[in-house]
């Protein structure tokens, strides 16, 4: 399978995010610069995080306006996998692939530490390599995590099962304590926490792993549909 | 020339933890009778005005500088020599 | 020419308006010699910014020469943005550690995010890729309101700059002292690897070739930043706030990435950051080392203000700057591979033949000096230095020893002074984790980023205990480098080298000049015994203020080792009930400068610890053999607080217990300071190997699975407490503290 890593100026986990697919996967990344780009020779399409443009409008938004956004769009549209961890979460949601915004954390200071997740759905792509509630250990760092929406739209978000991860106990001020949501369709992703530095034990935790062999065994399942 | 003077702020009802910090230090150096504060971003830009400058506004707004889904934005025109 | 320009050379000479920007009448006559006539202002300026302390190291020259620079790994010493180690595998590691403490002092935040930005660029324009940050702080105390905004500025603009630029910080040190309140210091190190086949020099060679400029616009920012670092803080400093540079840690990002891709291109000649004193020190450095000269054109330089002249061009720190030179002809390479980063790569320049630092105005020649003369014809001055009085004082006093009727509760106390406490609060705001490289982040001994695509990996740390070297700057000096080295074996590292950052007050003062000789001197000898060089570092003085208060004598070392496999990698946290607990090394009663002293007597006062070299260069390779055989599960330096505070630190991660035995001098056992001591755990099967290869180990007890921290006297409980509880005291002093109403 080989992934698309989306280079924005300003990303800086991006070398992380093809690290983990091509030593702890085993599949190919490409890091992509967001002006050269063509996504369409790409099985899965992957934000990664950082500082696009320096977050110097709001996290996300600069980043939301440049021409790479209407392939990442298309790809989602194809059904692709889509993965937004961190700054590439807040680029999804900037340009609305995915519904809410984000705040500064509610004590107003960046924070750098593993958090306990809870997995709230296992029956998406990237998840179902996971129990239903398992507890895993991802890190988060960011400063604007605050995942905020209105009362209708969380209420779509709960029903149609698009909340995939909560923190067990909320760092950040999130509403209902949501890490990673997908959209309806479930192949699009975004997360605060990073599970491309979960990847390892030697630097940490394994748990982010998992995340990773589920694109992988979906994508092989439809391949061989397909084929 | 124009100078747009446009000011975001955060929507009613949406949390501001800098608007609230700010509050909560001014009670601290004793200014009793203040009540909310919201913290908002202010921005000028120089335009060149072919006609549709409000419409044009609009729409850099829309698209770019405020976020709908948290964010208000309001702005003025001023002429500039 | 714009008659504002033209304060004219006889105004400067007679009006002595070279004063205003740091020269001394000697000083200006020396460069009205070099030149055979008066200096113009824009010369007069390039003089002053260049023999400034912080650019000429006019006052320390003299003794930085004691350091030993050679080693048998070390690829490039002092004298290049970033001191340079082979660590094998055609790999080596570069390091520097900067000062950036007068900035932070004025205006915190950017203060501290530029320190951040210079320091990368010292190290990614040797051709390194940035793979850790770590920091050494100094604040005063904590109750004070304005202390306490320093220190929360300083954090958020280390962590601002850091995290956007994706290069972890991983480790450092905040003390704190009332020495330090009207003085913070801010010193930043950044560590970087390279293939030995990339690194560059900061060279102007070759004749014709082209001088480039990228990155960050010229504006006024930061003018006489490098002499505005060589005063003393005055309640004026406060309105010198425009002097303070701001950082754009964006636009720093695209330049790291662009600048290591550039270094592969073979049209590169050199490379350098425009640093303290900006386009003039990079410029005239560049070819003073390449023994060639230089012609600019101020025009082409790009400005972000209106109407600049060649002083203020010359003089800015604007941030995020790099000069380049580039072989004649092939600019436009050069220049595509920085516009892919949308940056502007611009020729201001060439490498001349004459050794002369020529700029050009509006058609005018407006500078033409000797090269040579701003890089090396710098005075030098021998500074006087005399014994302080105190020193006398402390020497001649009878020893301190405390009375502690209640252990348990001065334990309690100690793990809640602010320089012992957890620093969560502070290394949660950073970013430690970034580029997956991390195995051991903040809070252990030292940090250990791994070397990916090796088994290796580097440990590093700063240390530097201040009190030790106020009471006696000889005996602290050889703690500071020993006390890091340790930092390092007890994570399973050979210790390479160091970086120093010496901090002092006035050198004018012969007391403080006496006190850096000392420290020099004692940290030159722990150098040499433990086979560490110093292949790079910052000299910051001058660090007093409001009415002469200098702050303690603070050279802090930077320290860099070598894991030679990830296997190795050794923590300071206890793992497991059973496990036997060591304590190496012998205490005597020492309390001058320690933590206790402190908190007791609120001040320091008589005799620092004392140190052996040899014994500790000794303690250090078996301790470290041990590790490397694999006999040890968890090692911690003792260090401030004595073996009490030692051991519960290293019981906190899993909330572990112990009972651990002392004897004889109770007091002494479990607070003394001695030095070259550690607190090891070693598995029961492991005991024999161990205790055969350490023989000098005592067995104080085992670590113990109730969570109750227990000390025992032969067999009478002195002090019996819960670790979570103790836990609780350490890691909530600082956000206790911080959030406090002064």
């Amino acid at each position: 399978m080989k992934f698309a890593v989306v280079v924005f100026p300003g990303s800086n986990c991006d070398r992380d995010m093809a690290f983990a697919i091509t030593e702890a996967l085993g599949q190919e990344a490409d890091l992509v610069w967001y002006q050269e780009a063509n996504l369409s020779d790409y099985d899965g399409i992957l934000l990664p995080g950082g500082f696009s443009y320096g977050d110097y409008l709001r996290s996300g938004a600069i980043a939301s306006t440049s021409e790479m956004i209407e392939q990442i769009r298309q790809s989602a549209e194809r059904g692709k996998p889509v993965l937004g961890v961190c700054n590439g979460f807040q680029v999804l949601l900037e340009m609305g692939l995915l519904p809410g915004a984000m705040l500064p954390n509610k004590n107003l200071k960046f924070m750098c530490h593993d958090e306990t997740l809870i997995v709230e759905n296992n029956q998406t792509l990237f998840t179902d390599f996971y129990q239903d509630k398992e507890e895993i250990s991802i890190p988060i760092a960011h400063g604007d995590g605050n995942y905020y929406c209105d009362e209708a739209t969380y209420r779509n978000l709960r029903d149609n099962r698009q909340i995939v991860f909560t923190y067990g106990s909320n760092p950040n001020g999130s509403v209902a304590d949501i890490a990673g949501i997908t959209n309806e369709q479930g192949n699009v992703l975004g997360m605060m926490p990073h599970p491309e530095r979960a990847v390892d034990a030697l630097v940490g935790s394994e748990d982010g792993l998992r995340l990773f062999q589920s694109i992988l065994t979906h994508w092989r399942n439809n391949h061989a549909i397909n084929a | 020339m124009r100078k747009v003077k446009i000011y975001i702020t955060l929507k009613e009802g949406v949390l501001d933890p800098q608007g609230k910090a700010v509050q909560h230090s001014l009670h601290s150096l004793e200014y009793k009778n203040v009540g909310e504060v919201r913290i908002g971003k202010y921005m000028e830009v120089m335009l060149e005005d072919d006609g549709n400058i409000e419409q044009q506004v609009d729409k850099m707004c829309d698209q770019l500088l405020a976020n709908p889904v948290i964010e208000d934005y309001s702005y003025t025109i001023e002429e500039v020599v | 020419m714009p008659s504002m320009l033209e304060i004219s050379p006889e105004q400067i000479e007679q009006q002595q308006l070279y004063r205003d920007m740091g020269l001394s009448d000697e000083e200006f006559q020396s460069i009205t010699q070099i030149l055979g006539r008066r200096p113009n202002y824009t010369e007069t300026g390039l003089f002053s910014v260049m023999w400034s302390e912080h650019c000429s190291y006019k006052n320390s020259k003299p003794l930085l020469k004691k350091f030993p620079t050679q080693g048998q790994h070390v690829l490039q010493g002092p004298g290049e943005g970033a001191g340079i180690i082979d660590i094998g595998d055609e790999q080596a590691v570069v390091f520097k550690v900067e000062s950036h403490n007068h900035p932070s002092a004025v205006e915190p935040y950017q203060g501290a995010a530029t320190g951040v930005g210079g320091i990368l660029r010292d190290v990614f324009s040797m051709g390194a890729r940035p793979v850790a940050l770590l920091n050494s702080l100094r604040f005063g105390s904590l109750k004070r309101p304005r202390v306490k905004y320093l220190f929360e500025e300083v954090v958020r603009g280390i962590a601002g700059y850091g995290n956007c630029v994706g290069v972890p910080t991983v480790g450092g040190e905040v003390q704190f002292d009332d020495a330090y309140n009207g003085n913070p210091l801010v010193n930043a190190m950044c560590v970087g690897l390279i293939d030995h086949k990339d690194i560059q020099k900061g060279i102007a060679a070759g004749i014709g070739n082209t001088v480039m400029y990228v990155g960050a616009k010229t504006g006024r920012d930061g003018i006489h930043g490098a002499t505005f670092a060589s005063e003393e803080l005055s309640e004026e400093s406060e309105e010198k706030r425009p002097s303070v540079q701001v950082g754009d840690p964006f636009m720093e990002k695209l330049l790291i990435e662009a600048c290591l891709e550039v270094i592969h291109h073979d049209a590169l000649v050199g490379i350098q950051d425009m640093g303290a004193a900006g386009l003039t020190s990079s410029a005239s450095e560049m070819a003073s080392k390449a023994g060639t000269g230089m012609l600019m054109n101020m025009d082409l330089i790009p400005q972000r203000e209106e109407k600049m002249t060649a002083y203020e061009m010359m003089l800015s720190e604007s941030q995020e700057r790099m000069l380049l030179v580039v072989e004649k002809g092939r600019e436009h390479e050069i220049a595509d591979v920085f516009r892919k980063y949308d940056l502007e790569a611009v020729s201001v320049g060439e490498v001349t033949e004459d050794k002369r630092f020529r700029l050009e105005h509006h058609g005018q020649i407006v500078a033409d000096v000797p090269v040579d003369s701003l890089a090396e014809d710098a005075p030098v001055y021998h500074q006087p230095s005399t014994v302080p009085a105190y020193y006398r004082e402390f020497q001649e006093m009878e020893t301190y020893h405390p009375t502690v009727t209640n252990y348990g509760e001065t334990l309690g106390d100690l793990l809640k002074q602010p320089t012992i406490a957890s620093k969560e609060w502070v290394y949660d705001q950073y970013d430690s984790m970034v580029q997956t490289n991390t195995v051991v982040r903040p809070g252990s001994d030292a940090a250990v980023v791994r070397v990916r695509g090796t088994d290796k990996a580097l440990a590093m740390t700063t240390d530097c205990n201040s009190r030790y070297i106020y009471l006696d700057p000889a005996t602290g000096g050889q703690i500071a480098v020993a006390e890091a080295a340790r930092n390092i074996v007890c994570s399973g590292g050979r210790p390479l080298g160091l970086t120093d950052g010496l901090n002092f007050g006035s050198p004018e003062n012969p007391e403080i000049f006496w006190q850096m000789e000392k420290s020099v001197d004692g940290m030159s000898e722990a150098c040499t015994a433990l086979g560490t060089p110093v292949i790079s570092g910052n000299v910051s003085l001058y660090n007093e203020s409001f009415g002469g208060q200098a702050i303690y004598p603070t050279p802090v070392v930077g320290m860099v080792g070598l894991i030679e496999k990830t296997e190795h990698i050794t923590r300071s946290s206890m793992k497991q009930s059973g496990d036997l607990i060591y304590v190496i090394g012998e205490t005597k009663p020492e309390f001058g400068g320690s933590e206790l002293q402190g908190m007791m007597e609120g001040r320091h006062f008589g005799k620092a610890p004392e140190i052996d070299l040899q014994v500790e260069a000794a303690r250090q390779e078996i301790l470290l053999r041990a590790i490397q055989q694999g006999l040890v599960q968890s090692a911690h330096d003792i260090s401030e607080g004595g073996l009490a505070v030692a051991l519960a630190e290293s019981l906190f991660d899993q909330e572990l217990g112990c009972e651990v035995k002392v004897s004889g001098d109770v007091i002494a056992a479990l607070f003394s300071e001695s030095q070259s001591r550690f607190i090891v755990s070693v598995s029961p099967e492991d005991q024999q190997a161990f205790e055969a290869m350490v023989s000098e180990a005592r067995l104080a007890g085992e670590v113990t699975k109730d969570g109750m921290y227990r000390i025992k006297e032969n067999d009478e409980v002195v002090v019996e407490e819960q670790t979570r509880e103790l836990k609780q005291l350490w890691k909530g002093a600082i956000p206790c503290l911080v959030k406090s109403k002064a």
